[in-house]
């Protein structure tokens, strides 16, 4: 079934939220403003604005953001003429105050992410948004590390709570085509009429694009991406590349193709401090199932306690670490240059 | 020497570890334990160890002749906020380890001896009781603008009340880093990881510090700090040396400690990776002997 009459999936660009690891949350309002300005005319419906690490993100952990994010959440739904803005949050470290501060700001969709096994903590506040007469979508977060059936249930546990579309969100790119599909294809069978069902890759293994297009033949109506990859790990499934992709197989997306390619090149990739690059470092991530927003945390540590980021990763891989446990990769950098 | 007498009110997890605790306490005798479920298992673990064990609640306790010196709850918020007036209008004092956070927040290696006679104490949370003490160990060495905890927890070990509520543990634990440990503003932040098997639980604190803090004295205070808390909390230990970092963009503009905590659990009923929960009855069984000295010494 498609995503409304006119459009048969929706294209959420997380540039301005997942780029921000990239960017180690250090967006202006000036980037806020070019990025959703053309994104906005190239037709792109959801623009996702938030630290990377979600509402409240701003930290030691994580990083300090150079602006406040709420400060780019207005900026951007000033800027924008259609879009809709969304903003990412993470139960556990932002708080149900966040949310209203966002929806008071003017974003109108509100995503909620959790690790795949733990959707009973967001409860509380997919409740919160649907109150606030705010459009939610639940993130499952490293959704390579459950079996199908497994995210379908926690899928259930979100949809439930008041979420109107659940996320296969394969949060290291680590899924590998029906890896995709069989789960994207659960979480549609669990839900039916109650939820929707979206997918949000990344590029650690190259494959963004073609999981992506597996995913809506799944059954998949809203779908992730970052114009130019500008996201964590290798980046985000390129929404031009995606959008160039859909129109060839009739996948309505209401994106100006040639505009989004042109706005890539023009206007996103000149903010990005530099491309994002399926290197070492980033297939170490899809290849050990490690979550991707540890790439630049693992980065740092390496270089100052001298010992291979590639190693840091490969230890978070066997450490079983979740999103938001960046403060481990220290502990695991500090364990690896004793041992040397 | 005679001992304080004391009834668990909770006959849960919880309430069954600090009961195994207690029992081995020099200070204190527990009694009673309270539940509302006749068939829970806790009820009868009491009762084989020697306990009163009653399903009929807490109204029951504090209707019969003989009462306890203190009461340790062990249900929920709501509960606690019911129970709370009885036990003050009876002056029984009262250990709050549920986030009802009524009375002063209580972290033992920091602040007990200042709720010695508080009519209630709140052990705040269990990422709190982990923590709060590593924010003190560097806020009385050098200013603390700003603290951040990183609290990592075992899944299985995370309940029911903390997952529908999870605002409140951030919130609460916020607080006490502030209040209790002494930082110009405080934040807190909860992870809870599915690995099996189930991690240890984990903490970090990350303190903000100025450019030309003494260091080395910041480090020996925690390792003080660190050895206090494992006094009564065994499991509780660092992971590493503390970590300095001068400042840069990312840590916006500030120089830091990180220190890096593991709390084993003492395994006396939860499992050893549920070091939160552990600390959580090491604290109640270290406050409540605080209280019972004070009791005894009157009494004498």
């Amino acid at each position: 079934m498609p995503y409304s009459a006119d459009l048969d999936i929706r294209v959420t660009d997380s540039s301005l939220r997942d780029g921000s690891h990239a960017k180690r949350h250090q967006f202006t309002v000036e980037h806020v403003r070019s990025v959703v300005g053309a994104l906005d005319d190239a037709g792109v419906p959801v623009i996702e604005v938030t630290h990377g690490d979600g509402l409240g993100g701003s930290s030691f952990n994580y990083g300090f953001s150079h602006t406040p994010e709420q400060e780019l959440i207005k900026a951007a739904v000033a800027t924008a003429k259609r879009a809709k803005i969304a903003f990412l949050m993470l139960p556990g470290l932002g708080i149900q105050d966040d949310i209203r501060e966002a929806a008071d700001n003017g974003a109108s969709v509100c995503r909620i992410a959790t690790h795949c096994t733990e959707a009973d903590i967001s409860v509380q506040h997919f409740g919160l948004a649907r109150k606030l007469g705010l459009e939610t979508v639940g993130f499952l977060m490293m959704a390579h590390s459950r079996p199908p059936e497994a995210l379908a249930e926690q899928a259930r546990i979100m949809a439930d709570a008041g979420c109107q579309c659940v996320y296969v969100v394969d949060s290291a790119g680590a899924l590998i085509m029906e890896q995709t599909g069989d789960r994207v294809a659960a979480l549609v069978a669990e839900l039916g009429p109650d939820a929707q069902v979206g997918f949000h890759g990344h590029e650690n293994l190259g494959l963004g694009v073609a999981n992506s297009v597996i995913a809506v033949r799944a059954g998949a109506v809203q779908i992730d991406g970052s114009t130019r990859r500008f996201g964590a790990g290798a980046g985000n499934t390129p929404v031009e590349a995606f959008a160039a992709v859909a129109e060839k197989l009739g996948i309505r997306t209401g994106i100006d193709t040639i505009k989004i390619i042109d706005a890539a090149e023009d206007v996103v990739r000149p903010i990005m401090d530099g491309e994002c690059l399926l290197d070492r470092m980033s297939l170490t991530m899809g290849y050990a199932g490690v979550y991707s927003s540890f790439l630049k945390h693992a980065d740092r540590q390496a270089k100052k306690y001298g010992v291979p980021g590639a190693e840091i990763l490969l230890e978070a891989g066997r450490r079983n670490l979740v999103g938001g446990q960046e403060d481990q990769l220290i502990e695991i950098a500090v364990a690896l240059a004793a041992k040397k | 020497m005679t001992k304080a007498t004391a009834a668990i009110v909770g006959s849960g997890n919880i309430g069954t570890d600090l009961m195994y605790k207690l029992l081995r306490s020099e200070a204190i005798e527990p009694r009673w334990m309270i539940g509302v479920d006749q068939d829970s298992p806790g009820l009868k673990r009491a009762e084989s160890a020697g306990l009163t064990a009653s399903a009929e609640g807490v109204d029951r306790l504090l209707d019969q002749g003989e009462r306890p010196d203190i009461v340790f709850e062990a249900t929920s918020a709501y509960v606690h906020k019911e129970n709370a007036p009885k036990y003050l209008a009876l002056g029984i004092q009262a250990v709050d380890l549920t986030p009802a956070a009524l009375g002063p927040a209580v972290v033992p290696a920091v602040n007990l001896g200042a709720h010695l006679d508080a009519p209630n104490v709140s052990l705040i949370t269990c990422g709190g009781q982990a923590t709060i003490p590593i924010v003190h160990a560097v806020s009385r060495v050098t200013e603390v603008a700003y603290a951040e905890i990183v609290a990592s927890v075992a899944s299985p070990s995370a309940g029911p009340g903390t997952r529908a509520n999870i605002d409140e543990f951030t919130r609460t634990t916020g607080r006490g880093i502030e209040t209790i440990g002494g930082a110009g503003k405080g934040k807190a932040i909860i992870i809870l990881n599915p690995a099996e098997p189930p991690m240890l639980m984990q903490d970090t604190v990350f303190c903000a510090i100025p450019v030309d803090a003494d260091r080395e004295a910041i480090t020996v205070s925690i390792k003080e700090v660190v050895a206090a808390v494992a006094s009564y909390v065994p499991g509780y230990r660092l992971r590493a040396e503390p970590q300095f970092d001068d400042p840069t963009p990312m840590s916006g503009g500030l120089a830091r400690v990180a220190v890096f905590l593991e709390v084993e659990g003492a395994g006396d009923f939860l499992p050893p990776y549920s070091g939160n929960l552990d600390i959580m009855t090491a604290a109640a069984t270290k406050v409540g002997e605080g209280f019972a000295r004070r009791i005894l010494s009157e009494r004498s």
